[in-house]
């Protein structure tokens, strides 16, 4: 475990390979909650957080029950069964404590369930920091670092994104371009100019 | 037989799940840089489609109405694990190219979104056909995005080189050039809906 790594793991999952950008992982609510900045904002603090946890909870799942069992090939159907049920607590949990946090993003939470960044963080957690059925030194850490770093990643495409589609409402845009095709196409010079920082490691 | 043949048909144009209903874009963006893996990523996909829809038919009515969103998902994901067997077994160069996508079409909204409004509601017979169309639509959408990026971005269909050269523009291969393509081509479509309205 040294720095170099966790600054390797941040810079590669925050610009090189951003989880919308570049991994093209949760499209459909960037594509669908990026017209204003507050809920923008909203989605990607709950996502955030839900990474996070998912991330330690599905390396616990993995290392303590899938490995000694031998069940490896079970583990797409038991990591989304457990992010499902999960984010269904943190659902129920908010909604009782604070109704107002709960008003800001709750909606979006269900949301999330199907939302593929968090099973592709759980599943890029298992590729990456698994060589064979053994867990690499410090992969814990690594796992719910990497699970930060694409929340924050995705956090920073749609600021961005919401950013300036805030702007665009007021521009005179071709009809047929309106909302989605124009998202894209602003999503693809966005990733365009973030192939900038390709080769930053080598 | 006229009836299922619609139901057939739908998918491909008039409800295409990629153009028209704007479903399922992350693995169409992530696994089109080729026609092979275009392919591959299509086959896959209308696979699980199909193997959700005719099971989900078949026990909607024990499903209790609560739980059926886990329940679903729960089918589906055991079909994508089988898909995923059967491609690390067969052709484990097309499971590397696909990579973590493989694993993905769990949560690719075409499918749940299938299994909930259409098989749910439907017998078996008209639920296998939805799958079917709907699974070509993907795959015909899948085609035409990687067909256009393969060819601008590498000059070649298939690998195969056109007998013709040029230099191919290499930001297709990559994200943003997906990205272009897939607004471009949603934008055309978007024309072509509202010259006819």
């Amino acid at each position: 475990m040294n720095i170099g790594q966790f600054l390797t793991i941040l810079i590669s999952s925050l610009f090189i390979y951003n989880v919308i950008l570049s991994r093209f992982l949760g499209l459909c609510s960037f594509v669908a909650i990026s017209k204003e900045t507050k809920p923008a904002l909203a989605m990607s603090m709950a996502v955030l957080f839900v990474i996070t946890m998912s991330s330690a909870i599905t390396w616990g799942i993995y290392r303590f029950l899938l490995i000694p069992l031998g069940l490896e090939y079970l583990r797409t159907i038991s990591f989304i069964l457990v992010i499902a049920s999960f984010v269904q607590l943190v659902e129920m949990v908010i909604r009782k404590i604070s109704p107002s946090l709960y008003r800001v993003f709750g909606i979006y939470l269900p949301l999330i369930t199907v939302n593929c960044a968090v099973l592709g963080v759980a599943v890029l957690n298992v590729d990456m920091f698994f060589v064979n059925g053994k867990p690499l030194a410090g992969s814990f850490i690594y796992s719910v670092f990497q699970g930060i770093c694409v929340g924050l990643g995705y956090t920073l495409a749609m600021l961005l994104m919401s950013g300036i589609r805030e702007r665009l409402d007021f521009c005179n845009v071709p009809k047929p371009l309106k909302d989605f095709p124009l998202a894209f196409i602003i999503a693809a010079i966005m990733s365009l100019s973030f192939m900038g920082f390709n080769g930053f490691f080598r | 037989m006229g009836n299922l043949l619609k139901e057939f048909s739908k998918g491909i144009i008039k409800e295409n799940p990629t153009f028209i209903l704007a479903l399922g874009l992350c693995p169409t963006l992530a696994v089109s840089t080729s026609l092979i893996n275009g392919v591959g990523m299509g086959v896959a996909a209308t696979f699980v489609l199909i193997g959700s829809n005719v099971i989900i038919a078949l026990i909607k009515g024990i499903i209790p109405e609560r739980i059926r969103i886990p329940c679903y998902i729960v089918v589906i994901a055991t079909f994508v694990t089988i898909t995923e067997l059967l491609m690390k077994a067969y052709s484990p160069a097309l499971n590397r190219a696909l990579g973590i996508y493989v694993p993905l079409i769990v949560v690719n909204c075409i499918v749940l979104g299938r299994a909930e409004a259409y098989a749910s509601k439907e017998n078996v017979i008209r639920s296998l056909f939805d799958a079917l169309g709907m699974g070509a639509g993907f795959t015909l959408a899948l085609l035409l995005i990687s067909g256009i990026r393969e060819f601008l971005g590498s000059g070649t269909l298939f690998g195969h080189s056109l007998g013709f050269t040029f230099d191919p523009a290499s930001v297709f291969s990559m994200p943003s050039g997906a990205l272009l393509v897939i607004g471009l081509l949603l934008g055309f479509f978007n024309y072509l809906k509202q010259r006819k309205a």
